[in-house]
């Protein structure tokens, strides 16, 4: 069976898996649709918040994140896990506790306050319309390399099976097809590291082949990494190179983001009880961990691979001949993310830091070298893992279909975010609020068609900033968001005034910030400083900046706080409430 | 009622302990062992490198889970004890 087949295959028979999946689970009822019915089992719910929160980014970008950077670009594994401590402790229980079904209606109740659930609804939407962006891309460019499909064709695809099971099942079918997604895209990413940690360490486990030592000559991997790094012009894999106090922010700014996205949250509202919420997030976590454990060992042993493909007898005049390149080079080159330049017209391939004067002198001396030739965007690591390993064409099949499930699982927890948002905020909480049950599923369905086309047509049309944005998504829930929810569980003083001041001031100094540096609403040209280390307040980069916003986020929403009427007692009642389980059949029965 | 408060106000208390300490090993692996001790645990030698870079990518998150989990068994047992359960 030719690859291409094998691919169809394999993508074809995930997609009918997730279609018939969403048939069985419609949702007939809004208590269906946003929370499941309250009745998902917490290790489900761990799966399928696993499968939600690991996006494209993860699953395609992660590894070649910390491949090429190695070391400092830690920050986003603990950044990106290390919330859900957070979360765990700070705010889901006490949201499932109060047993609603969006987190600006958490806002709004305890700051009782119209204008605060709107600012939680702004938050929200500007946060999860940014993240999708990056999903439908994703969507696009695995079908492009998989299937060669023009990207809008396997955008419109993505589209429409998100639509089928979002649309009908709303959470109930978007949580039992994220984890046969999960499922999917473990194996997808699992599978070609464990056979390529065998080929190189003779470990099967990728995390412990890390720190194992190599086959071939008996060296730590990482030893030897840090050796080939070197010689050719590279900073080391594994020391610290970067800013530490921005490297702590960072990893800060993640970490509140992750607890402050809404879209992972309301994974919480579906389990039954708040004990159910403290297991769900665990388990969360060690399905998350699989595939964030495994990462890093992909990543090194990507670059080493790279390393060993270009000087196959070792660094020196011998290269790679262009002509005798591997079949995966000639696949990727075709998709232009990866690009080969003879700039010494030897017929060979260099690969070599030639930024770095010495190293560019000495190899140009030695070996008459004119330049790093070899062209390769980090994003095609994972991606072309299988090929690299020389591994069997189903496994190849198996990182497409898993690519696809990541991108599809997070963009279709990021849309029930929205739709949720816009029918039980907007419409039911704000606009119209005697619509019936059945309106509001009606809404809730028609917002869900309407946020999948509005993601589609930004993945078709991307705005130049795409890239940019997810530092805005992260920035704005670390900022915004999580501090106007930790706040409302564990400060009763904290008043409606003190949280929409703390929100807006939070989110103002956060994007002021960032557009500084990056241009005023992304366009190029307009930022007020060149985005540099220089230039940065005390080093901290815009991306970094979010947990600062949180801060002013907290010290704001206090000082107004203090200066104006307490909230009043049945406020008081509520936020004690929130913090003790006893007595969540009552808050249920609301609806 | 204040009987009730007073039990409240304690399992509250012993919630926020909890979080506390939890919290205080959370920073102790990531941004301690795993950034700003670095230098300190560079004696510590294991696979190639250093103690620090191990917890930078995969000490932590291992950590991390037995905090959430250990935090969970934990309230949950408070829950019962303050008959908070429900």
């Amino acid at each position: 069976m030719s690859q291409y087949s094998l691919n169809l295959l394999f993508i074809a028979a995930s997609f009918l898996l997730y279609i018939g999946i969403a048939w069985w689970a419609r949702a007939k009822s809004t208590n269906e649709f946003y929370a499941a019915n309250r009745g998902v089992h917490p290790v489900v719910n761990g799966m399928a918040t696993a499968a939600d929160w690991m996006s494209a980014a993860s699953f395609i970008s992660m590894a070649g994140l910390i491949a090429f950077t190695g070391y400092d670009n830690s920050t986003f594994l603990m950044g990106w896990t290390g919330g859900y401590v957070l979360l765990a402790m700070l705010l889901a229980p006490y949201l499932r506790k109060f047993g609603k079904f969006t987190v600006p209606e958490f806002i709004g109740d305890r700051f009782y306050s119209k204008p605060a659930r709107l600012v939680g609804v702004l938050c929200l939407i500007v946060c999860s319309l940014t993240y999708v962006i990056g999903q439908m891309t994703g969507v696009g460019v695995a079908f492009s390399r998989f299937l060669e499909v023009e990207n809008a064709t396997g955008m419109f695809i993505g589209a429409g099976v998100v639509f089928f099971y979002a649309v009908f099942g709303g959470m109930k079918g978007v949580t039992y097809t994220q984890v046969a997604q999960y499922v999917v895209l473990i194996f997808a990413y699992t599978v070609p590291a464990i056979f390529i940690s065998l080929q190189l360490t003779g470990t099967p486990l990728p995390p412990l082949g890390l720190f194992s030592e190599t086959v071939k000559d008996g060296v730590p991997l990482l030893t030897k990494l840090d050796q080939v790094v070197t010689d050719l012009g590279f900073r080391s894999y594994t020391e610290h190179h970067s800013n530490t106090l921005n490297m702590v922010l960072f990893t800060l700014s993640l970490m509140i983001g992750t607890a402050g996205l809404p879209h992972v949250i309301i994974r919480f509202f579906t389990v039954p009880k708040v004990k159910d919420a403290r297991w769900s997030a665990g388990w969360a976590l060690v399905f998350i961990a699989l595939l964030y454990l495994t990462a890093p060992a992909v990543g090194a042993m990507a670059r080493l691979n790279i390393i060993d493909t270009v000087y196959p007898k070792g660094i020196q005049a011998e290269t790679l001949v262009y002509e005798e390149r591997p079949q995966w080079m000639k696949n990727w080159e075709t998709t232009g993310l990866l690009t080969f330049e003879d700039k010494n017209g030897d017929g060979q391939i260099q690969l070599y830091n030639d930024k770095d004067e010495a190293t560019a002198a000495k190899f140009e001396s030695e070996f008459g070298f004119k330049g790093s030739e070899l062209g390769i965007n980090r994003d095609i690591l994972v991606l072309a893992n299988p090929e690299i390993a020389n591994l069997p064409g189903w496994v190849i099949a198996l990182v497409a279909a898993g690519g696809l499930a990541a991108a599809l699982s997070t963009a279709a927890g990021l849309l029930l975010a929205i739709s949720g948002t816009i029918s039980h905020d907007l419409l039911k909480g704000a606009l119209t609020p005697n619509i019936s049950e059945s309106g509001e599923l009606m809404a809730a369905r028609i917002a869900m068609a309407a946020a999948i086309g509005v993601a589609t047509y930004l993945g078709l049309n991307p705005p130049g900033f795409a890239a940019q944005t997810v530092a805005l998504a992260f920035g704005l829930a670390a900022a915004s968001i999580f501090p106007a929810l930790m706040m409302g569980i564990f400060s009763k003083t904290v008043n409606n005034w003190g949280a929409i001041a703390g929100m807006l001031s939070g989110l103002v100094f956060t994007v002021y910030y960032i557009f500084t540096y990056k241009g005023w609403f992304f366009v190029p040209g307009t930022n007020t400083l060149p985005d540099n280390a220089e230039n940065w307040v005390f080093g901290i980069s815009p991306l970094s900046i979010g947990a600062i916003g949180a801060l002013v986020n907290f010290v704001v929403a206090f000082a107004i706080s203090k200066v104006t009427a307490p909230p009043p007692q049945h406020i008081q009642e509520l936020v004690e409430s929130v913090r003790v389980p006893k007595g969540a059949a009552a808050a249920v029965a609301d609806h | 009622m204040s009987d009730h408060d007073t039990n409240a106000d304690a399992y509250w208390a012993a919630n926020k302990r909890l979080i506390a300490g939890s919290l205080v090993i959370w920073a102790l692996v990531s941004f301690g062992f795993g950034i700003l001790l670095r230098p300190l645990l560079s004696g510590i030698k294991v696979g190639g490198t250093d103690l620090g870079f191990w917890f930078a990518q995969q000490g932590s998150i291992l950590v991390f889970i037995v905090l959430i989990f250990f935090y969970a068994w934990r309230m949950n047992a408070l829950d019962r004890k303050f008959g908070m359960e429900e």
